[in-house]
C-alpha cells in the first residue's frame, strides 16, 4: 500500500471516530440530572424565560435533532454559553488553549531527547551501573502517578529549594510580553526579552517535568530493549564481524530501527499528557484548557465540559495520526499494519 | 502427573524470579493484600477512618505514638492509610472484574469476525474510547454522577474495557486461521465453545499480565479522581482525598502528604514488578 493511500485511510477512520466521540459527549450531556436551562439559568427565573432559553437552544426537539443542531454549533465553534465564566466557550477556549499547548510541548518533544540517550546508553552498558541506575529510576517514576510528582515538586522546588515561583501562571507580572503565537517562551524570544523569556521559562520547567518524567522513563525503557533486541540480529553481527567499530555499528545501523517503537509510543504519551495536564495546571496554577476543563467538570458546566472534551479528542487524534504518519516514513512495513 | 507439575511449578518460580525484581514486587502485593485485610485490627486507631475529632492530638508530627503523624481534626494517619487501602484495592479488582471480561468478549468477537461489519463496528467503538485521553472521560463521567467511590470505580470502569478489548482483539485476528480454531468450526462448535475454550486458553497469558501490570493503574487512577474530589468523599479516607487534604498544609505538615503519595508509588510499584514476573514465566512483553 502506498504511503498516501495509507494516511488517507487513518485520516478517513479518526473521521468516524470523532463523530463517535460526539455523540458520546452528548449523550452525556444529556444524562446530567435537571433541566438544562434550569441549570443554565439558575434558580430564580420565571418559566417564560425558561421557555424562551429552550426554545432558543432547541431544547424542545426531540434527541437526535438536539445532537444535529449542537453538532452543526460544534461545526462552526458554537459551543453555547459557559455556565461559570458567562463567556461564549469557543472564547474561553481560544484564551485558554495556547499555554496547554506550549505546555504539552515542551513536556513532549525535548523530554525525547534525554529518553533516546538514557536509552541508548542504559543498552550499550547493559547489566553495568549506569544501566540498573537507569532501571531503578525507570520503575519508580514510572509508578509515580503525575499529579503525586507535581505534588512533590511544589514541595520540595517551591518550599525546600525555592528555586520554582510558587505564586504559580505563566509569567511573573512585571513583565509585558508582545502576544504572537501565545507561546509565552518564544514570544518573548521574538519580542527580543530573554530575561522575559527565562522567567516564563521557570515558570513552565516544572509543570512540564511532573508531566514528563514517568513517561520519559518508559520510552528510554521501550529504546533500551528494542537496542538489545536488535543488536542480536544477524546483520548487526555481520557488520560487527566485518571490523566496523562498534559506535560506527550503534550510530548508523542500531539507532534508527530501534527508535520506531519509540516514536510509535511517544504519540500516545503525548496524547495523554493532554489528559494528565488537567492534575499538573490544577496543581501548579497553569491557566491551560485543561485547568479550564478541570473547573468546568467540578461545576457541571456542561457546555465547556463537553468542548473541552472534544477538543482534546480531536488534538488526542491529531497527534496519534502524525506520529502514525511518522512511523510509516521510517518503517515502510507500518504502511500495511492496522496501527491503531 | 504430580511430579510434572512440581516440576512446571519450579520451572515457572525460576522464570518469574529471574533477575530478582519481581519477588520483591511479589512482596510488596502480599504486603499490602495483607495489610489491607487487617486493617482494622492492626490500625492503632481504628476508629480514626471516620468523622472524628480530636483536638488534644492535631497537627502532630510523625511520633511514637502517631507512626505517621496526625491531620487537623487530630486523626491517625497511619490508620487512616490503612483503611484507605481497602478501597484501593476493592477498586482495582472489581474494575478489572468487570472491564476484563467485558473487552475480552468484544475484542475476540471482533477478532473472530475478522474482515466482516462485526470487526468494523466493535473496534471502531473501541476506537471512540481510546480516542481520548481515558483520564479526561473518566473525570467528566465521575463528575456527572454523584461522586463517591462506587461511580468512580463505574467511570474507570468504562474507560478501561478498550484496552482489553484491543490485546483480546490483536491476539485472536492473529489466531484466527490456526488449523485448532478451523477444525472447531469445522465439528460445529458452539461459538461460546470457540471463544472460551478455544481462544481464551491462549489469550490468557497476556491477559494475566496485562491485568497484574494494571492493577496497580487501576489504583493511581482511582487516586487521581479521589483528589480531586470524585472518588470517595471525607470523612472516609482515601488515597487520593487525603493527599488533596494534605497539600493545603504544604509545606510545614509536610506529613499529611507524602507518606501517602509513597505509599501510591509502592503499591503501582509493587504491581509493575509483579507483572514484568508474571509476564517473564508467560514470555509475554509487558507494557
Amino acid at each position: 500500500m502506498s504511503l498516501l493511500k495509507s494516511i488517507l485511510k487513518r485520516l478517513a477512520s479518526a473521521l468516524v471516530v470523532l463523530l463517535g466521540l460526539t455523540i458520546i459527549i452528548f449523550v452525556l450531556m444529556r444524562i446530567v440530572p435537571g433541566d438544562p436551562a434550569r441549570l443554565a439559568l439558575g434558580a430564580n427565573v420565571t418559566e417564560e424565560v425558561l421557555e424562551k432559553y429552550r426554545e432558543a437552544n432547541h431544547l424542545n426537539e426531540s434527541l437526535p435533532m438536539q445532537y444535529v443542531y449542537w453538532l452543526t454549533g460544534a461545526l462552526r465553534g458554537d459551543f453555547g454559553m459557559s455556565a461559570v465564566t458567562k463567556r461564549a466557550v469557543i472564547q474561553d477556549i481560544t484564551d485558554f488553549a495556547p499555554a496547554t499547548i506550549e505546555l504539552v510541548l515542551w513536556a513532549g518533544f525535548p523530554p525525547i531527547l534525554a529518553a533516546l540517550f538514557l536509552g541508548v546508553t542504559s543498552a550499550q552498558h547493559k547489566n553495568k551501573w549506569q544501566d540498573y541506575l537507569c532501571r531503578f529510576l525507570g520503575y519508580i517514576f514510572v509508578a509515580t502517578p503525575t499529579f503525586v510528582f507535581a505534588v512533590l515538586f511544589v514541595l520540595v522546588f517551591g518550599y525546600w529549594l525555592p528555586v520554582m515561583p510558587t505564586i504559580g501562571g505563566r509569567l511573573s507580572p512585571s513583565f509585558v510580553i508582545p502576544d504572537i503565537t501565545g507561546l509565552y517562551v518564544l514570544d518573548a524570544l521574538l519580542g527580543g526579552q530573554p530575561q522575559a523569556a527565562w522567567d516564563a521559562f521557570l515558570h513552565l520547567l516544572f509543570p512540564a517535568l511532573a508531566l514528563a518524567l514517568g513517561k520519559t522513563m518508559q520510552e528510554a525503557r521501550i529504546t533500551r530493549s528494542s537496542m538489545l533486541q536488535n543488536a542480536d540480529k544477524d546483520y548487526i553481527t555481520m557488520v560487527t564481524s566485518q571490523g566496523v567499530p562498534q559506535s560506527v555499528v550503534n550510530r548508523k545501523f542500531l539507532l534508527k530501527p530501534s527508535v520506531i517503537p519509540t516514536v510509535t509510543i511517544i504519540g500516545m504519551d503525548i496524547a495523554t499528557m493532554f489528559g494528565n495536564a488537567f492534575l499538573v495546571e490544577r496543581i501548579f496554577n497553569w491557566p491551560g484548557l485543561s485547568s479550564y476543563g478541570m473547573t468546568a467538570i467540578l461545576n457541571k458546566d456542561t457546555n465547556a465540559v463537553c468542548a473541552v472534551v472534544l477538543i482534546i479528542g480531536l488534538a488526542f487524534t491529531l497527534t496519534s495520526i502524525a506520529v502514525d504518519i511518522v512511523a510509516m516514513i521510517l518503517d515502510p512495513r507500518m504502511r500495511q499494519k492496522r496501527t491503531r | 502427573m504430580k511430579a510434572e507439575r512440581k516440576e512446571a511449578m519450579i520451572k515457572n518460580w525460576y522464570k518469574f524470579s529471574a533477575g530478582g525484581a519481581s519477588v520483591i514486587g511479589l512482596a510488596i502485593v502480599l504486603l499490602i493484600i495483607l495489610l489491607a485485610v487487617f486493617a482494622p485490627v492492626i490500625a492503632p486507631y481504628p476508629e480514626d477512618a471516620g468523622a472524628v475529632v480530636k483536638f488534644a492530638e492535631s497537627s502532630q508530627a510523625p511520633n511514637e505514638e502517631h507512626l505517621m503523624g496526625t491531620d487537623t481534626m487530630g486523626r491517625d494517619v497511619f490508620s487512616r492509610l490503612l483503611i484507605s487501602l481497602r478501597g484501593s484495592l476493592l477498586m482495582g479488582v472489581l474494575v478489572l472484574a468487570i472491564a476484563v471480561p467485558v473487552g475480552f468478549v468484544v475484542g475476540v468477537l471482533a477478532g473472530y469476525y475478522k474482515d466482516t461489519w462485526v470487526e468494523t463496528v466493535l473496534m471502531r467503538i473501541v476506537d471512540i474510547f481510546l480516542s481520548v485521553p481515558a483520564l479526561v472521560l473518566a473525570l467528566a463521567i465521575a463528575a456527572i454522577l454523584e461522586p463517591n467511590l462506587r461511580n468512580s470505580m463505574i467511570a474507570i470502569t468504562i474507560m478501561w474495557w478498550p484496552w482489553y478489548a484491543r490485546l483480546s482483539f490483536g491476539v485472536a485476528s492473529s489466531l484466527r486461521t490456526e488449523n485448532y480454531i478451523v477444525y472447531a468450526e469445522l465439528t460445529g462448535a458452539k461459538l461460546s465453545h470457540i471463544i472460551f475454550k478455544e481462544f481464551l486458553p491462549n489469550t490468557f497469558d497476556q491477559i494475566l499480565t496485562k491485568m497484574t501490570l494494571d492493577m496497580g493503574y487501576v489504583i493511581c487512577m482511582g487516586a487521581t479522581l479521589s483528589f480531586v474530589g470524585l472518588g470517595e468523599q471525607p470523612p472516609m479516607p482515601a488515597l487520593g482525598n487525603m493527599i488533596n487534604d494534605g497539600v493545603k498544609f504544604l509545606p510545614e505538615m509536610w506529613w499529611l502528604a507524602i507518606f501517602l503519595a509513597v505509599t501510591i508509588i509502592i503499591i503501582v510499584l509493587g504491581f509493575n514488578l509483579l507483572g514484568d514476573g508474571v509476564g517473564n514465566i508467560f514470555n509475554v512483553e509487558g507494557k
